[in-house]
């Protein structure tokens, strides 16, 4: 009886490839902020789709905060070679050696990364970034709209949005303006997950349970590496952990897991009772309106 | 293979091949739009823990002796300390029936845009009342706009039972008083239901306090309703968004027409007319990413390749040659005006977007503003103000390709956008066409 219906996956895609079209036809320069996590890795795939056969049309960019993990680096890479975007790296690293910005005494990055995104934006003269941002991720994001307007600092005012009525989006802007699209805005995590498992889409290992050698710290496991080296009086074990999300090294934890496949990560993330951030990122919990506070400067 | 079975093969497992409703609330301020909205998350446990925890704190550090599930939607920090919903929030949940998108709108009049900016794309709207307090001017003014938008599915939530005993009485007058209210407008399909949000009565979990209800809670009801047969399948429009011409060596010849079906079903083979040229080709291949498809209906995205080099860009549109949309410059619409800076008056010149085409326009007249309330058409308004709904003529630097928007939600609809401050100030929706061409 329901002929011609999609399914919902298909029509998040769909979604999403209206509007990367729409931001290509319109826009003077874009780019996508690709940090090579699964939501940026999603959206450099679909962006792939929409312009297919032809390449990407717009570079991807990364802010680097130097708190990399080089899995997630060579995936980065191995993403950029395959569909031969060109790639701008925007250093936090070289923004902190030059004096623009300093690290927090925690050594968290997150917020830091704010200025030297907009350097950059200004730098390559960029109208447009793409940003892998979904509305289910935080409650600030619920609030975004798809085309999210920043004005010339690059701040984004929630009590003062455009109106966005069906699909005709307003992406006019005036010189040194610009603003950022979130083509994943409609997508859970669970989709983002279903829909890596049903196009088999490349992603680092550290997604997949491996057994890691963690330390719990702060309610939270870490990994030990260099970025988390143990502590005194701290011993490490092995558990069999995976990533949820990919932030700084430094501060990103891993949960237990036993989910080794991509169709085993579904079915974990159908069932679980934590969001992504609130499970893994001590960086985001700071207050009830941290995130908005950040997007209000200019945060992707 | 056919774009039907590419798109359930996509669906390997159950909880993947569910399709998709996107809902939007409405109502006046205070009505408990966002509560029942964490009630339907809360109750159908879509609730992160982590999410639920922090709620819980904040109620508990204000005071509350019930937890705020407001507060879930309610996520700007202004919102936080008005204890109203300013802007629209979106949520997502599922159950192995159906994905939702939920569109939680503010009531506040101030605000009306943002409900506006909620409703546009969604199947239904569920209009909530206060049990106390009747049908508000608010109520109707949603209400309205609901059905302006070309919402198909209407559900009035009479919201807050428990605090009128639960009383069918209640209820009925409400009924009556909606139903008299809905009879001037085009409401296809209208549904009541008695809930409290607070309390969870009939939103996932059926009602003990109210035996004397026979119909379904909430959540069953958006689970069963059919939206598929709200789509047009008829009328075959697909603007073309954007042209791809590989440049690369062993593609060079390639020209597809990229867009979104906006309506109608299309397949290879098909002849098809262009706007505006008007010259006719044959659909070579309909093709997508992952390979060539069989038909492509809405809302697929799918790059379109003709038989013949026709001259074909941006904001072009194709359709069949016995089946084309107006060709317009002289538009009659209906528009919603969202700009608090400056009323919308004859005379002035904004850019308008439809489909994929922008252009320049001009008030030619104002035909008359709506009164909510009434619905009478006050014929010597000379301008529309922030959220007042109005009848305009529009001349149109170039033909539009439109449809009467009750016909096609796509093709039927515009925004208007101020030149000057480029922010968005009306939706648009083309009425029915005195002088079609
Ligand atoms: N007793 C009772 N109170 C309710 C019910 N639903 C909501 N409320 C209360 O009504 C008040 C307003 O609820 P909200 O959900 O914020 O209202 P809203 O419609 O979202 O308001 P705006 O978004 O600002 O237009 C809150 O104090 C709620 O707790 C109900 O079913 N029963
Ligand atoms: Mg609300």
């Amino acid at each position: 009886m329901t002929t011609h219906v999609l399914s919902q996956l298909r029509n998040l895609e769909a979604e999403s490839i209206h509007i990367f079209r729409e931001v290509v036809a319109e826009m003077e320069r874009p780019c996508l902020l690709f940090s090579g996590g699964k939501d940026s890795i999603v959206m450099l795939h679909i962006a792939a789709k929409a312009f297919a056969p032809a390449r990407v049309p717009f570079p991807v960019m990364h802010v680097d905060t130097g708190l990399n993990f080089q899995t997630v680096l060579d995936c980065r890479d191995r993403w950029v070679e395959r569909l031969g975007v060109q790639l701008v790296v925007a250093s936090v690293q070289e923004a902190i050696d030059r004096g623009l910005v300093r690290p927090e005494p925690n050594g968290s990055r997150n917020r830091i990364q704010t200025p030297v995104l907009l350097e950059a934006i200004e730098k390559n003269g960029f109208d447009a970034a793409f940003g892998g941002g979904r509305r289910d991720e935080e409650k600030a994001r619920a609030k975004e709209r798809v085309f999210s307007f920043r004005d010339d600092f690059g701040q984004w005012d929630p009590k003062n949005q455009r109106p966005e009525i069906w699909n005709l989006y307003n992406g006019r802007v005036h010189q040194g303006e610009s603003i950022r699209v979130f083509p994943l805005s409609n997508w859970t995590e669970l989709d983002i997950w279903s829909y890596i498992e049903a196009e088999n889409i490349d992603v680092p290992d550290l997604y997949l349970a491996r057994e890691r050698e963690v330390v719990a710290r702060g309610g939270m496991l870490y990994e030990v590496n260099e970025f988390t080296p143990l502590r005194d009086g701290e011993t490490a074990e092995v558990r069999s952990t995976r990533y949820r999300t990919v932030g700084d090294a430094n501060l990103t934890a891993c949960v237990e897991s036993t989910a080794s496949t991509l169709r085993e990560v579904v079915e974990e993330i159908a069932a679980v009772r934590l969001t992504e951030r609130g499970a893994t990122r001590g960086d985001d919990r700071v207050s009830e309106a941290a995130m908005e506070d950040r997007k209000r400067e200019g945060y992707f | 293979m056919t774009a039907t079975t590419h798109a359930t093969t996509f669906a390997a497992g159950p909880e993947r091949s569910v399709d998709l409703l996107r809902f939007a609330t409405a109502g006046s301020v205070d009505d408990g739009k966002s509560t029942l909205i964490g009630r339907l998350l809360y109750d159908s446990k879509t609730i992160f823990a982590d999410q639920l925890e922090s709620v819980e704190q904040v109620s508990r550090d204000r005071g509350n002796d019930y937890t705020d599930l407001a507060l879930l939607t309610d996520g700007l920090r202004a919102e936080r300390e008005q204890g109203i919903t300013i802007d629209v929030a979106y949520r997502y949940f599922a159950t192995p029936k159906r994905k939702f998108i939920i569109a939680d709108t503010p009531g506040h009049i101030q605000y009306t845009r943002n409900m506006v900016t909620g409703a546009s794309t969604a199947d239904v709207a569920l209009i909530l009342v206060d049990a106390r307090k009747g049908v508000l001017e608010q109520s109707r003014r949603h209400t309205f706009l609901a059905t302006l938008l070309g919402v198909p599915h209407i559900v009035v939530c009479v919201n807050k039972m428990d605090l009128v005993d639960y009383s069918e009485d209640v209820f009925e007058r409400i009924r009556a008083e909606f139903t008299e209210f809905a009879a001037r407008l085009r409401v296809p399909d209208l549904t009541f239901i008695p809930i409290s949000a607070l309390v969870g009565d009939n939103v996932v979990n059926r009602s003990e306090n109210m035996p004397w209800f026979d119909g379904s809670p909430l959540l069953s009801h958006l689970e069963r309703l059919h939206v598929a047969s709200d789509r047009n399948l008829i009328d075959v429009r697909f603007p073309v968004q954007y042209v791809i011409r590989p440049q690369s060596h062993d593609a060079r010849d390639y020209r597809g027409y990229a867009g979104t079906v906006a309506s109608g079903v299309m397949k290879p083979g098909d002849k098809v007319l262009a706007l505006p040229s008007g010259l006719e080709t044959t659909i070579a291949s309909i093709e997508t990413a992952d390979g060539p498809v069989e038909e492509a209906f809405p809302p697929m995205s799918v790059t379109v390749r003709l038989a013949d080099e026709i001259d074909i860009s941006r904001g072009d549109m194709l359709c069949r040659p016995n089946n084309t949309p107006a060709a317009l410059q002289d538009i009659d619409a209906q528009v919603c005006w969202m700009d608090e800076t400056a009323p919308l008056v004859k005379g002035k010149k904004y850019a308008i977007k439809h489909t994929t085409r922008w252009a320049r326009a001009m008030v030619k007249d104002i035909n008359y503003r709506v009164d909510v309330n009434t619905l009478h058409r006050d014929e010597g308004a000379t301008e529309i103000r922030l959220n007042e709904i109005g009848r305009i003529q529009l001349r149109v630097t170039q033909p539009l390709f439109v449809d009467p928007y009750r016909q096609n939600r796509q093709t039927g609809a515009f925004i208007l956008v101020d030149e000057t401050t480029n922010k968005t100030v009306a939706a648009g929706m083309v009425g029915g066409l005195p002088h079609s061409v």
